[in-house]
C-alpha cells in the first residue's frame, strides 16, 4: 500500500513540473516522469509474492508466475512514450530556432 | 564538428563494438519467443548501433552510406510486411491475424508459427524508423542561401 | 520488498533533482537516472522483457533530449507570475492523494493479484501458440491488434518528426 502512495507521489511530482515550470524542456521532463510513474504502477499491480518471471523452462516445473497481462500492455506503452518524446523534442527545436528562447512568456509575446 | 568525427582511438574501437552490438540485437530478436526480448528491444538496439557509427565517424562520412531515404523505405517495408503477415489468415479462409503457420516442438528456434515473422517485421520497422528520427535531428539546419542567413545547430 | 521501496525513494529524489536544477543538461541527466532506476525496478518485479526495453529506450530518449538542450541559453524563471498555478497544483495533489487512498482500499492488496485472464494465458499459452515466452505470445498472438495499433502510432510519430524537421529551401 505504501508502494502505491510513493508511486503516486512520483506522478504528482511530474504533474507539478509540467504545470508550474516555464521552461519548455522542463515540461518535457515532467511529462516523462509522469509516464514512468504510470508504467511502474501497472507493474506493481501485477506482482505476486514469490512469483517468477512468465517464461516457461525446460527442466523445471514452475507453479507460481506473476501476471503477464500488464507486462504485455506496458511494453507497448514504453515504445509509444519514446515516439511522444521524439515528436515533442522536434517541435521544441523548431520553436527555439524561430524565437531563440525556451521561455514560454517570451514565446507568447513575440508575434510573427 | 570541425574535423570528421572523433579521434583515431574511437574509430578503431567502433569498428569492433558496432559489429558486437549488431549481433546482440539480432540475437535478442531471433530468440524473442523463447527468452525475454523480442522485436521492439531488438529494433531499438539496432538503431543504437547505427547511431554509434554516425557519432564516431562524423556526419559527412556516415551519411554517404545510409541516409534518410533508405531508412524511410525500410520502415515502410517493415510495416507492409507486418500487415501482410496479418492478412495471411484471411487468405487461408479464416479470421484476420490467425496463427496459421505450423507450430513445431517447444523450445525450438522455429516453433510458434507466426510469432517469429511478426518479430522480424517489427524489428525492421522500429529500427529504421528510429534511425530516420536521428538522421532528421542530426542533419537539420537552415540552408545558407544568402550570406546573412544563420546556420542551425 | 525492501529493495523496491529503496529504489523508489531514490527515484523520487532523482525526480526532485531533475525538476529543481536550473542548468538544463544536468536536469536531463537526472531524468536519465530516474529511467535507469525504473529499469532496475522492472527487474526486481520479475519483468525482464520490460527491463531490457526500458533501458534501451531510456538511452535513446537521452540522446534525443541532449541534442535539444546542448548549447542553448538558460532563461530566468519569474516565480511571481505562476503562484496561481502552484496553489492549484498543491490543491490537486491533496485531493488526488485523498481520493486515491479511498480507492486503493478496494484493490486486492500488493502481492495477490486477481489474475482472471492471466492464469488462462499461462496455462493455455504453450499449447495454443507454441511459444515459451508468455509476454511475446500475448503481444503477438492473443492481443495482436494492440501491436498493430502501436506500430501505427510509431509510424505516425516518425512521419511527424520528419515533417516538422524538414529542410525548408527558400527561393529568393
Amino acid at each position: 500500500m505504501s508502494l502505491y502512495i510513493l508511486c503516486f507521489i512520483l506522478f504528482l511530482l511530474g504533474f507539478y513540473c509540467l504545470l508550474v515550470k516555464q521552461n519548455l524542456i522542463k515540461k518535457i521532463i515532467g511529462f516523462g516522469i509522469m509516464e514512468y510513474a504510470i508504467n511502474l504502477f501497472f507493474i506493481l499491480l501485477g506482482y505476486r509474492w514469490e512469483g517468477e518471471a512468465p517464461i516457461l523452462d525446460k527442466h523445471q516445473v514452475i507453479v507460481n508466475f506473476v501476471d503477464p497481462l500488464p507486462q504485455a500492455l506496458i511494453l507497448t506503452s514504453i515504445v509509444i512514450g519514446l515516439g511522444i518524446t521524439a515528436l515533442m523534442v522536434a517541435i521544441v527545436i523548431r520553436i527555439y530556432e524561430k524565437h531563440k528562447s525556451f521561455d514560454i512568456n517570451e514565446i507568447r509575446k513575440l508575434r510573427g | 564538428m570541425k574535423e570528421n568525427g572523433m579521434s583515431l582511438i574511437v574509430k578503431r574501437i567502433t569498428r569492433i563494438t558496432v559489429s558486437l552490438i549488431f549481433m546482440f540485437g539480432v540475437y535478442i530478436l531471433l530468440h524473442g519467443h523463447l527468452t525475454p526480448g523480442g522485436g521492439f528491444a531488438g529494433g531499438v538496439i539496432i538503431a543504437l548501433s547505427f547511431i554509434h557509427l554516425v557519432l564516431a565517424f562524423g556526419k559527412e562520412t556516415a551519411f554517404k552510406r545510409m541516409d534518410q531515404v533508405g531508412a524511410s523505405i525500410a520502415e515502410s517495408f517493415g510495416g507492409l510486411m507486418f500487415l501482410g503477415i496479418a492478412l495471411l489468415g484471411v487468405f487461408a479462409g479464416k479470421e484476420f491475424f490467425l496463427n496459421v503457420l505450423p507450430k513445431g516442438t517447444p523450445f525450438d528456434l522455429f516453433s510458434s508459427g507466426i510469432i517469429i515473422l511478426c518479430n522480424i517485421a517489427i524489428f525492421i520497422k522500429v529500427g529504421a524508423g528510429l534511425f530516420a528520427i536521428f538522421v532528421a535531428l542530426a542533419i537539420m539546419r537552415i540552408p545558407v542561401d544568402d550570406p546573412g542567413q544563420e546556420d542551425g545547430r | 520488498m525492501i529493495e523496491v521501496h529503496v529504489i523508489l525513494v531514490l527515484m523520487i529524489i532523482g525526480a526532485i533533482a531533475a525538476i529543481e536544477i536550473e542548468e538544463m543538461l544536468s536536469s536531463v541527466i537526472a531524468m536519465g537516472a530516474v529511467g535507469i532506476g525504473l529499469s532496475l525496478q522492472f527487474l526486481l518485479l520479475r519483468a525482464p522483457d520490460l527491463a531490457i526495453t526500458q533501458l534501451v529506450v531510456e538511452i535513446l530518449s537521452l540522446i534525443i533530449l541532449i541534442k535539444a538542450t546542448v548549447g542553448a541559453k538558460m532563461p530566468k524563471e519569474k516565480f511571481r507570475a505562476r503562484i496561481g498555478y502552484l496553489i492549484f497544483a498543491l490543491l490537486f495533489a491533496a485531493a488526488f492523494l485523498f481520493f486515491s487512498e479511498q480507492a486503493l482500499r478496494e484493490l486486492p492488496g500488493f502481492g495477490s493479484p486477481l489474475m482472471k485472464m492471466g492464469s488462462e494465458y499461462l496455462t493455455e499459452g504453450l499449447k495454443k501458440t507454441g511459444a515459451t515466452n508468455m509476454v511475446s505470445a500475448i503481444i503477438l498472438d492473443f492481443r495482436g491488434y494492440d501491436t498493430l495499433g502501436e506500430a501505427t502510432v510509431l509510424f505516425t510519430s516518425v512521419i511527424g518528426v520528419l515533417a516538422v524537421l524538414r529542410i525548408v529551401r527558400k527561393r529568393a
